[in-house]
Parts: structure tokens; C-alpha cells; sequence
């Protein structure tokens, strides 16, 4: 017998009566008064940075100087300016050296901070891990207060890949100190489009 | 018993500012955690449906797996089943030959740990890099983690400088945290960049998708399995969950639990491989399913590694994770290890003071203490243990095993309450409400004596 069977067939013989699974009643799960002010506070308090804004002048400016210093940015957000198709068909040894990657998320999460990020948003997966800035950039309408709304508001399995992304890269492993760029992005910035 | 828990002990309570440091720091790290969780109201809800979504699991988890198994290999993911670590290793290496490869980075995996994969691989002329920091800092020093989440947590700052100097040259005597990480973000990014294969571990199974989810602070498993043109995650069969929207309860326990954040940085998502690459996954079982036949032992399958029952332990805190002598240590890995080899870690379930603050914080309310009880009795009954040792079923065990950690011991809990976290008044804390707050002395016994005996 193969090891697939015989360890089924083990976990058949051995695994108990069946027992039912709980309902999940979101209605009795945290809410917030001010879901952009409790998303804004714990992004801070774990390295990230939140910026309100009207619109997407300030980053469109942003991202042309930018690329007018000579800056290497990956942008992968259409309403911002050219994207960068041709990430998806570079190296990690090149994208290692993306200084901004500017990324669309999908709903925000005011109880932890998180963004969620679709594959198609990121255009190629290494980006919003490898460049050493992340420009994030979220509508206020889609920030949720839970993680129970965001699972129901996001298809997980809708694309090959999606992340949570709450705040930039960090350590604690040296006597617990807490480092930040470890060795994803040395900074997060999300921006939150009133 | 080969190795004692108490020997391994006493030789790392020898230093003994350092043995109040990493008391402290670990402390420091349970008290984030009661923050975190004391900042939901709805905390212990969520732990109850952890813990239903886990019994739930454990008992459909034929059912599950083969649907996992099918999701999963409908996205593309070649799914192997290993029975043992040797089956495991095994696996992972013929992938390795068959596309000749040379460049491994490792994300943690305790399950790689529990199967010595490092050290096959090695015996076949393989290295892989460990790319957590902490598993780096330890893989550098040879020696293996010594908490799950925290695996460099019993070194000092001036320890990690003199290791990387000799290994990545840094400045003689430069202690900063900050110039250390940056030296490792620079090397361990010349690995990721060139890295042909990536290992990872899995957080989370999902039965109804096919993914998994695997956590990290760092984004090392992101950095090498979104850049490998090969991508093997390991799990043991019990990581699987049943549905997508259960990851909400997983998700907001796991770090809450494990370091006090609200959620690890990145949670990452993977169904299926990037094009043109190749993604397995290894479900192994190594005395999982003989576990969940032990009907007094099986929950502990529930566990998802937060390390919780760690931090809070009086007896980890005081011993350090090397002395429990096995890959995962701490209270979940006293219950774990006797299952894999009963002789040789028949020591670990007496490393208990059966104080009860393990099952209190436990996120999928798993009852620690006492499963390490009920594995006296069966080490006991099956002749693992020396008669004199018998005095330890009724808890202490570890406090009375050694004259020193008992003087340690007790002159820490007297002046500091955390020696016996388990009396923390608090309503959430229901095992309190029916219990008489035992009265600290202000002398113990000994001291007493030692007093008295000179009138
Ligand atoms: S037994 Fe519970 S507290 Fe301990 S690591 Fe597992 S889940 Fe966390």
C-alpha cells in the first residue's frame, strides 16, 4: 500500500465521532466607532504609515519625480501613471534593486492593519516583498473592521496567489528588539483615498 | 532516560542573570500577548471556534484530506504523502536531484526541524540556507532553535555579533540589533536572489480551496517561494482547516497569541504555482495518526504552534528550550514527543509544574497540563520511570527535581508573581474563579531553616 493510503486509512480507523463545526456569528464580532482612525492607529503602532488623500494627484506627482530622478520604481497602478508590465518578466536579482513598488489593495482591516493583495495587483508576486518601499493604496470605503468582513469580502482562491500585508518587514530575533526591514520592504505607506 | 530535562536544565540556570533574562524577556512576550487579546471582547468566542473548527477538523480529516489532496492538485500543486521524517526527507531530496539543484532557502518549518532535513540533505553533500533570521543565527552556530516562534531567543545580542562577525564579517564587538539585521537583510538577500529551490512550512491547509497560508514577520518564505523556480512546502496533516473563512479565526489568534501583534506582516496566500514554476507539498504524518488514535492525547493535534504555552511556562522560562533535548519544545512539545519515542523523552511531561497557565492560554484551548499528567501515568505505568521519580505525578515534578531550581525557583516566585502565572485575576479567567489563591511565604522553608537552625 502506498503511504497516501495507509495513512488515511490510519486517520479513518483512529479519528473520533464526528463533531460539528461552529457558527461563525459575525454580528457578534468587534466594530468600530471609527474604522479609518483604529486602522490608522495600529498601522502606526507596527511601523506603517497612513496618509489620507482627496485624490491620487499627490501620488501621481509623486511617482513622476520619481522616475525623474532616475529612481527605479515598479508602478502597477493604472489610475497612477504608466504601469510596468515588463515586471512580470523580471528577475528577483533585478527586482532586488526596485527602490518604490506602488501596489492597488483590495480592503483594508482596521483591527490589525492588514491589506489584502491580489496577484493581478502586484503584477509580478516578488514585488511588494522585495522593493525596499511599499506605496500601498487603498479606498476608505473598503477598509473593514474585521478580518471575518475582509475573508467575506475577498475570494481567496479567486487567483493563483494573495497577501495580507500589515506594515513593513520586521525582526525581533535579536534579544527581541524590534527591527524594522528585515528583508522585505524597509517601509509601508498607505495611502487611503477619502 | 538517555537525557533528563533537569540535567539539561540546571546546566543552563548556571548562568543565572542570564536565566532571569530570558525568564523576563519571555514574560515580557506573555504579557503582549494578554494585551492583544484582552483588546478583543470578543477573545474567548474566538478561541472557542478555534477550537470547535479543530475538533471539528481532526474528526472529518479523511474526508478533508482527500479533498485538500484533489482542490490542490486540480491548482496544480503536486501533493506528496510522507509516513515518516525518513519518507519526507526523502521526498524533498529526490526533487532536489531530479533538477540537480544546488541553491535552498529554507523559511522556518518546525515540521523540517522535527524530520532533520538540514541535516540529510547535508549528509548528501546539500546545503540550505535557513533564512529566518533567528534560524540563521542558530544555523550558524550549529545549534537547533530553541523556541518555535523565537528561535535565537536564548542568545544575548553580544552572541548574534560574535557570530556574524566570523560569519559575515561584521565589526568586532558591534552589538546594535539594527547593524546586525542589516548585515543579514544583505546576505540572506544574495541567497534569495540566486535561489533555485525554496522550502517552506504551512500555517494553513484549506480543504475547500486547495491553498495553503504560510506567516511570517520577516517575508523570508515570500522572498524565496515567489523566486524559486521550485517551491516545496511541508506540513503535517494536521494544518489542515476546513474552509476559507475559518482562516479569519486562525489568522486573529495566531499572532495575537504567539508575539501580541494584531496579525504577522505578511499572510500569505498560495493556490497555485506561478507560471512556469513548480509547486509541491508534503502532507507527512510521523506519528500523527497514532496521536489522534490516543484518545486522552489528541488534541494536542489542535495545536498551531503560537508558542503561547511556551512563553508562559514557568518551567520553559526557567530552563530554556535546549533542555527539553527535542524540536519542539515547551509544554505542547512534552506531549508531542513522548507519542514519537516514549523512552527517550519519558523525562519531558515531569518538566511541568502542572500549573495550568498553559491550557489558560491557549488559543484552540487545548488541555496542556493536563494531557502532561495523563502522560505520567502512561510513562509510569509502562516502566520509563525510576520509582523515586514517582513523588513528581503529583505536579512540582520539575521545582523538586533538582535542590537548585528549586532554590531558584523559589526565591523568584515569592518577590514575583509571574513564577505562577496561572493566578491572574481577571474574568476572563474562569479556572481562577474556583480556586483559593494559595499565600506566598515570605520565607520558604530552606531559608527558614537555615535561619532557625543557627538559634
Ligand atoms: S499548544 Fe496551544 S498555546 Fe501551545 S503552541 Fe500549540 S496552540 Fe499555541
Amino acid at each position: 500500500m502506498s503511504a497516501r493510503e495507509n495513512i488515511l486509512k490510519a486517520i479513518a480507523m483512529n479519528q473520533p465521532e464526528l463533531a460539528e463545526l461552529p457558527v461563525i456569528d459575525i454580528a457578534s464580532t468587534i466594530r468600530y466607532e471609527d474604522s479609518y482612525t483604529q486602522f490608522k492607529t495600529v498601522l502606526e503602532s507596527i511601523g506603517g504609515k497612513v496618509e489620507l488623500i482627496s485624490d491620487l494627484t499627490v501620488l501621481k506627482e509623486q511617482l513622476i519625480s520619481d522616475r525623474l530622478n532616475g529612481k527605479f520604481v515598479v508602478n502597477t497602478i493604472e489610475t497612477l501613471g504608466d504601469v510596468d508590465e515588463k515586471a512580470a518578466f523580471l528577475s528577483a536579482f533585478e527586482l532586488e534593486k526596485v527602490e518604490k513598488g506602488y501596489v492597488k489593495g483590495t480592503v483594508g482591516v482596521a483591527e490589525n492593519g492588514a491589506v489584502w493583495i491580489y496577484e493581478s495587483q502586484m503584477i509580478n508576486r516578488l514585488v511588494p516583498f522585495i522593493c525596499q518601499h511599499l506605496i500601498l493604496v487603498i479606498e476608505k470605503k473598503n477598509i473593514v473592521d474585521n478580518l471575518h468582513q475582509a475573508y467575506e469580502k475577498i475570494d481567496v482562491s479567486k487567483e493563483g496567489f494573495g497577501v495580507f500585508i500589515a506594515g513593513p518587514s520586521k525582526t525581533a530575533d535579536i534579544e527581541q528588539s524590534l527591527v524594522i526591514g528585515a528583508h522585505g520592504a524597509r517601509s509601508a505607506t498607505i495611502y487611503v483615498i477619502a | 532516560m538517555a537525557v533528563k530535562h533537569a540535567d539539561l536544565a540546571e546546566k543552563f540556570i548556571a548562568d543565572e542573570p542570564r536565566t532571569n533574562w530570558h525568564d523576563e524577556t519571555l514574560w515580557f512576550v506573555r504579557e503582549k500577548r494578554d494585551k492583544a487579546a484582552h483588546g478583543l471582547p470578543e477573545w474567548e468566542q474566538l478561541r472557542e471556534w478555534g477550537s470547535q473548527i479543530k475538533n471539528n477538523t481532526l474528526s472529518n480529516l479523511s474526508n478533508y484530506l482527500k479533498e485538500f489532496e484533489e482542490k490542490a492538485t486540480a491548482n496544480g500543486i503536486k501533493v506528496h504523502w510522507a509516513s515518516d521524517a525518513q519518507e519526507h526527507n526523502e521526498i524533498v531530496h529526490k526533487i532536489i536531484q531530479k533538477h540537480g539543484i544546488q541553491k535552498i532557502v529554507k523559511s522556518k518549518s518546525m515540521l523540517t526541524e522535527e524530520c532533520q532535513l538540514n541535516e540529510f540533505l547535508q549528509h548528501r553533500g546539500i546545503e540550505v540556507v535557513d533564512t529566518d533570521l533567528g534560524e540563521r543565527i542558530v544555523q550558524f552556530r550549529k545549534e537547533p532553535p530553541s523556541h518555535i516562534v523565537l528561535p535565537a531567543i536564548h542568545l544575548k545580542k553580544e552572541d548574534v555579533s560574535a557570530t556574524f562577525h566570523e560569519h559575515l564579517q561584521t565589526e568586532k564587538g558591534n552589538n546594535d540589533p539594527q547593524y546586525l539585521t542589516e548585515a543579514a537583510r544583505q546576505h540572506l538577500r544574495n541567497k534569495f536572489v540566486e535561489s533555485q529551490l525554496a522550502i517552506t512550512g504551512v500555517n494553513f491547509a484549506i480543504a475547500e480551496t486547495g491553498g495553503f497560508v504560510v506567516c511570517t514577520n520577516e517575508g523570508n518564505a515570500d522572498m524565496g517561494a515567489h523566486t524559486a523556480p521550485v517551491h516545496i512546502a511541508c506540513m503535517g496533516f494536521e494544518k489542515l482547516i476546513p474552509k476559507a473563512a475559518h482562516l479569519s479565526v486562525f489568522l486573529r489568534l495566531l499572532a495575537r497569541s504567539a508575539t501580541g501583534q494584531p496579525i504577522t506582516t505578511y499572510s500569505s496566500h498560495f493556490n497555485k504555482p506561478r507560471s512556469n514554476q513548480e509547486m509541491h507539498l508534503v502532507i507527512v504524518d510521523n506519528g500523527r495518526s497514532k496521536q489522534l488514535g490516543r484518545e486522552d492525547f489528541r488534541n494536542s493535534l489542535k495545536c498551531i504552534r503560537c508558542a503561547a504555552c511556551f512563553n508562559t511556562c514557568p518551567v520553559y522560562r526557567r530552563s530554556g528550550g535546549h533542555s527539553y533535548h527535542t524540536a519542539v519544545a515547551g509544554p505542547i512539545g512534552s506531549i508531542l514527543n513522548p507519542n514519537l519515542d516514549m523512552k527517550a523523552n519519558a523525562d519531558l511531561p515531569f518538566a511541568s509544574t502542572l500549573c495550568g497557565s498553559c491550557t489558560n492560554v491557549c488559543p484552540v484551548k487545548i488541555n496542556i497540563h493536563e494531557q502532561l499528567w495523563k502522560w505520567r501515568q502512561v510513562i509510569v505505568a509502562e516502566g520509563y520511570v525510576a520509582t523515586s521519580k514517582k513523588i513528581s505525578m503529583l505536579g512540582m515534578s520539575f521545582v523538586f527535581s533538582s535542590p537548585k531550581i528549586y532554590r531558584l525557583m523559589g526565591k523568584t516566585a515569592r518577590g514575583i508573581m509571574h513564577v505562577f502565572p496561572f493566578i491572574i485575576n481577571n474574568k476572563l479567567n474562569t479556572w481562577y474563579k474556583q480556586r483559593e489563591m494559595p499565600e506566598a511565604p515570605k520565607d520558604s522553608f530552606r531559608d527558614w531553616y537555615l535561619k532557625n537552625r543557627k538559634n
